[in-house]
């Protein structure tokens, strides 16, 4: 049994329904963590286990098995085809991991991996996660709510947005050329989208670290937006006072706007998002306005025309 | 070699061989192996499979004159069948299992989505010479006439690959890729034409 339905903030355990050759315990990774090993275990993920559930945790959901969620991703630095990343994301080296948060604001840091880690408690929350290519999944996340180290730096008065941006390294990922996208990676939010606490600073998911080809070791998840707002491998967090350039706004701005928020009324001009095929799932089920969030998030955008704003 | 295409053995051998891929395709199905998104991969094997065997019909006149193996000619009509085959598998998919036999959404598709516009003019020109591959229709309709007809295939090719790039978010290699083999074929036939014309215009009597 891979999955099972989630009411309230239950004692799961995740690795419980993950094939147990894909998790590592802690301490044996330790003890062997010499030179050629630390090469064979390089896409496993460390356990992240006793992260109790947090209040912002969607109920309700079926969570989708952790082999479809490690094998189907879109991590275009490692190649454009869905199963590309959890062949080629081992190159990725994640220690050491620094992550800068800098621009408009009083105190800017550069973290490494494991004082950001520690900035703020770690919970688990369930998260419906939709693509704009019309798939979705329902993934246990682990991390905390991005306004922590956010107001920690406090931002000053010109700070409106925030931009993030992808670890790159030409050396050993996919060329802007081929990809037909721009590297490094970066995206954007407004400032009260970073702020709000949905938005999660994510280092785990399955009661695990991050796999690679899932975004390791830190990125971002904005549950109501499509799966590409939610940033990978994230190096450098930047407050800022314009909306930032985007790497698929960049690409292609009637496709993918800044916002992107999921909404079944407007369509992708090349498909409908009217419907989602959950992984896991036969048929089609309709695609809820924000993703589900909308009594959480919709205030962010009163007033918006959501059709000009997409 | 030509012995080898005209075997009793070389047509029986090709049909195997073009019905490997869904035979691979049904065997992964069966052990459950088609990964995250089964209908999308089944939606993408079709379709690329309907493009390579469009692309080898297409090469199988350029490779006669290049290889001086008419017997070539033997297998033309057997693979555009099989284009045909994996074209109807294709849109079989699209209409079962992406629109649910919805003919409301199938019909807002192919109007509002300009990749399926191209992917269903591609696979609707394919029909009429499905119809007409047999020996009766190409008597029937007469050689001249027939093969006017059948030259239907260069803009249904056409329109797969166009199909085959507008659907793809932003990699373009594999789609550049089959329109490059796409222009070599269509620039073999245009070569060969304009040479066999200056030929006839050299040879040929002036009245």
């Amino acid at each position: 049994m891979y999955s099972m339905l989630i009411r309230r903030a239950p004692d799961v355990r995740w690795s419980d329904v993950t094939p147990r050759r894909l998790y590592l315990n802690r301490r044996v990774f330790l003890s062997s963590a010499a030179g050629t090993l630390l090469g064979a275990v390089a896409l496993r993920a460390e356990k992240l286990s006793g992260v109790p559930f947090g209040r912002l945790s969607t109920t309700g959901e079926k969570v989708t098995p952790w082999q479809d969620v490690t094998s189907y991703n879109n991590f275009y630095e490692f190649g454009t085809g869905k199963g590309d990343p959890v062949r080629l994301a081992g190159k990725l080296r994640t220690s050491p991991w620094k992550v800068s948060v800098e621009g408009q604001c009083a105190k800017p840091r550069v973290y490494d991996l494991d004082s950001l880690m520690k900035a703020a408690p770690l919970e688990q929350r369930i998260y419906r996660h939709r693509c704009v290519e019309g798939w979705s999944i329902v993934v246990p996340w682990i991390g905390y709510s991005l306004a922590a180290i956010l107001k920690a730096a406090e931002p000053n008065p010109k700070a409106k947005y925030v931009a993030f941006e992808s670890y790159y390294d030409s050396g050993t990922m996919l060329g802007s050329g081929a990809a037909g996208i721009d590297f490094p990676y970066r995206e954007g939010l407004r400032l009260d989208e970073a702020l709000h606490p949905l938005t999660l600073l994510c280092f785990g998911m399955y009661e695990q670290t991050l796999p690679k080809q899932d975004g390791a070791p830190v990125r971002l998840v904005v549950p109501w937006k499509y799966g590409f707002k939610s940033i990978k491998s994230l190096v450098k967090i930047r407050f800022v006072e314009k909306q930032p350039p985007t790497t698929w706004n960049m690409a292609n701005d009637r496709e993918y706007g800044f916002y992107s928020n999921v909404n079944p009324e407007v369509d992708h001009p090349r498909w409908s998002q009217a419907k989602e095929r959950r992984l896991g799932e036969f048929f089609k089920r309709p695609t809820l306005k924000f993703n589900g969030y909308g009594d959480q998030v919709a205030a962010l955008y009163s007033g918006m025309d959501l059709r000009k704003y997409y | 070699m030509p012995n080898l295409l005209t075997s009793r053995w070389a047509k029986p051998v090709v049909w195997g061989l073009c019905l490997l891929p869904p035979a691979l395709l049904a065997a992964r199905a069966a052990r459950n192996d088609l990964g995250a998104n089964p209908i999308e991969f089944i939606t993408h094997a079709t379709g690329d499979w309907t493009l390579r065997l469009l692309l080898i019909t297409l090469a199988v006149t350029p490779l006669r004159r290049i290889l001086n193996l008419p017997d070539l000619i033997r297998f033309r009509r057997l693979l555009g069948l099989f284009a045909f085959f994996y074209a109807c598998l294709h849109f079989a998919t699209w209409i079962g299992l992406d629109k649910f036999f919805d003919p409301a959404e199938m019909w807002a598709d192919v109007v509002k989505r300009r990749f399926i516009t191209a992917g269903a003019t591609a696979f609707l020109l394919l029909i009429p010479l499905a119809l007409t591959s047999t020996a009766g229709s190409i008597r029937r309709l007469g050689g001249r006439r027939w093969q006017r007809l059948h030259r239907l295939i260069y803009v249904s090719a056409l329109a797969g690959v166009i199909h085959y790039f507008w659907l793809v978010k932003s990699d373009m290699r594999l789609p550049a890729l089959y329109a490059a083999i796409l222009c070599v074929l269509l620039g073999a036939r245009a070569y060969h034409r304009r040479r066999r014309l200056a030929a006839g215009a050299k040879s040929a009597p002036s009245y």
